[in-house]
């Protein structure tokens, strides 16, 4: 019995290996590319897996004609707006739907799921004519801009709140809290784990947007990660060391984020729900 | 003022509740719902030259759209890529899934690892599979040896973006059937091992069944976002690719409509489409939830 388990357990490595190494070659190729030179990558007989010697001059290249610290800057400043925003309005509004009765609340709630009902890119061609009405293309607010409220953190929200015990708004009225003292000092700090969750939501969700900002940017100031490297591609297109070193530039960041942050990360994909 | 009165306290209520929901419907008002009304409204006009002037033309965009072959060959292209998307990300995923709750060594490691591709911008994501796949000098075919047009070739490409799709979601559906798996009592599976059920049998018998719900939501938003698949294709596919027409999706059409080419009524038609789509397949979710699903 024993040894059967421990031949499972193997086969069960050999799999998960197997997997792993599938996900990995691609990055692994990518590293390897960037440091290579031009004819080496169009060398196929004999074909080369490493390069002979390890260049940077990619690298150097592509931070020469790229601003990266721009692109951060706005990849970072459309993030943080994005959060700020959703988890704020989703907050408020999911313990008004969880907790509280008034008149047409119902109402507001149908337009919540008919927001996620609808595929995105309906949205799009007004939200792109709004923007461009008011003069605000290339700028960070219409980065910003269709991501101000989340229909589905408001959903996240909700359920949070209404997972909370029902004792605790009475302890705080009898205590003399109005409805907004008992919402900010009582409830909404026992749901800072959903609230994490919706802003790594938000943050994914808005780093690999790429259909937005290619619409409402094309001004390498204002410019973001993701359409930036969606451009170059087009500019670049053979010079394959210089495309995976910008590749790798704009993938590390998130990458080191994501392996810090893990189990908030994991936690915030699983409440997801595949919206993502 | 109001035919029925209010209690002070329901008043109280009435005020926090609009106060509190106020920020968040005034957005969605403005950005989603009237939208929604407006991108129906304008696949009613005809845009000129340079997306200028807005003539209103009736059913003629839709007219247009069903007789408009390249339409319906990206229809036929989107449901390519998600029969295969769909099914094989969920298959793999849900295996890793069940391989993976338990504690073993490595776990995190290897959970890390699968989850890696969704971190990845979906710009760089295409730009290294194009490279591996690079028929003359690419990994995969120097490596094995082949001379495949894995990207260029009309009958296979959507196939394998289909792939690509499956490479960089399987991790994100993973977490989600981990996320249903935390909910089943460890106990089923004690019990279950107690009567003889060897790994497979209970995958089988206990995983399957009670993770249905969770099986059947994720099958549903994948085939839903599937359908919407577009930056894989328009990062992937050039201009230029011979394959293009075989691989471009619906939303491919109406990005290329609406903003390369600025037709914004014939985008909207398009996009009007999807939204039909997808209403159906929610539909279709909502009855089959009733009748197929075990819940616990």
């Amino acid at each position: 019995m024993e040894k059967e388990k421990s031949k499972m357990s193997i086969f069960i490595h050999i799999i998960l290996i197997i997997v792993s190494l599938t996900m990995l070659i691609p990055f692994c190729w990518m590293i390897l590319t960037s440091f290579k030179t031009v004819s080496e990558t169009m060398q196929v007989d004999p074909f080369v897996i490493f390069p002979k010697e390890w260049k940077i001059d990619a690298f150097i290249t592509v931070m020469k004609e790229m601003n990266f610290l721009i692109l951060y800057k706005n990849t970072l400043l459309m993030i943080l707006f994005r959060i700020i925003c959703c988890v704020i309005t989703a907050t408020l509004a999911g313990y008004a739907f969880a907790r509280l009765n008034f008149k047409g609340k119902n109402f507001a709630f149908t337009l919540v799921l008919i927001q996620m009902m609808v595929p995105v890119q309906i949205f799009l061609i007004p939200q792109y004519l709004m923007i461009s009405k008011m003069g605000l293309l290339n700028t960070t607010f219409a980065l910003v801009f269709p991501g101000m409220v989340s229909a589905f953190g408001t959903f996240l929200l909700r359920q949070a709140y209404m997972s909370l015990p029902k004792d605790l708004e009475e302890a705080a009225k009898i205590d003399g809290c109005n409805i907004g003292q008992t919402f900010l000092f009582i409830m909404a700090p026992l749901t800072r784990s959903s609230m994490v969750a919706l802003g790594i939501f938000t943050a994914l969700f808005a780093f690999k947007d790429l259909m937005w900002p290619m619409i409402v940017n094309s001004n390498k100031d204002t410019m973001v990660l993701s359409s930036a490297l969606a451009k170059m591609q087009g500019q670049y297109v053979t010079d394959y060391p210089e495309l995976m070193a910008a590749s790798l530039i704009a993938t590390i960041p998130m990458i080191i984020i994501y392996v810090v942050f893990q189990k908030q990360f994991i936690q915030g994909i699983a409440t997801s729900g595949g919206k993502l | 003022m109001k035919s029925k009165k209010m209690s002070p306290q329901q008043k109280n209520e009435f005020m926090w509740g609009w106060i509190f929901i106020l920020p968040t419907l005034i957005g969605l008002v403005i950005l989603n719902i009237i939208p929604i009304f407006q991108t129906i409204y304008q696949s009613f006009f005809k845009t000129g030259d340079f997306g200028r002037g807005n003539k209103f033309v009736g059913l003629d965009n839709y007219m247009k759209v069903f007789a408009d072959e390249e339409v319906w060959q990206s229809l036929i292209n989107t449901f390519k890529y998600a029969i295969v998307e769909v099914p094989v990300s969920i298959c793999i995923a849900l295996v890793l899934a069940a391989l993976l709750n338990r504690k073993m060594k490595g776990r995190t490691i290897y959970r890390t690892i699968i989850f890696l591709p969704m971190v990845t911008a979906p710009a760089a994501i295409a730009m290294v599979w194009r490279w591996v796949l690079n028929s003359k000098f690419g990994l995969i075919n120097n490596i094995f040896g082949v001379d495949v047009q894995w990207l260029s070739d009309p009958k296979i490409a959507v196939y394998t973006l289909a792939l690509i799709g499956v490479w960089s979601i399987i991790g994100y559906n993973m977490i989600l059937f981990l996320a249903g798996l935390q909910e089943i009592p460890a106990d089923y599976y004690e019990a279950a091992t107690i009567d003889g059920a060897t790994g497979m049998k209970s995958f089988f018998y206990i995983t399957i069944p009670l993770l249905s719900p969770s099986i059947f939501f994720v099958c549903i938003t994948r085939i839903i976002s599937a359908l919407q698949v577009f930056d894989l294709i328009f990062m992937v596919m050039d201009k230029t690719n011979p394959a293009l027409s075989k691989t471009q999706s619906l939303v491919y059409l109406f990005y290329d409509y609406s903003f390369a080419q600025k037709n914004l009524g014939y985008g909207a038609t398009i996009v009007v489409v999807l939204l039909i789509l997808t209403l159906i397949i929610t539909a279709i979710q909502m009855y089959a939830q009733k009748k197929w699903v075990f819940y616990n």
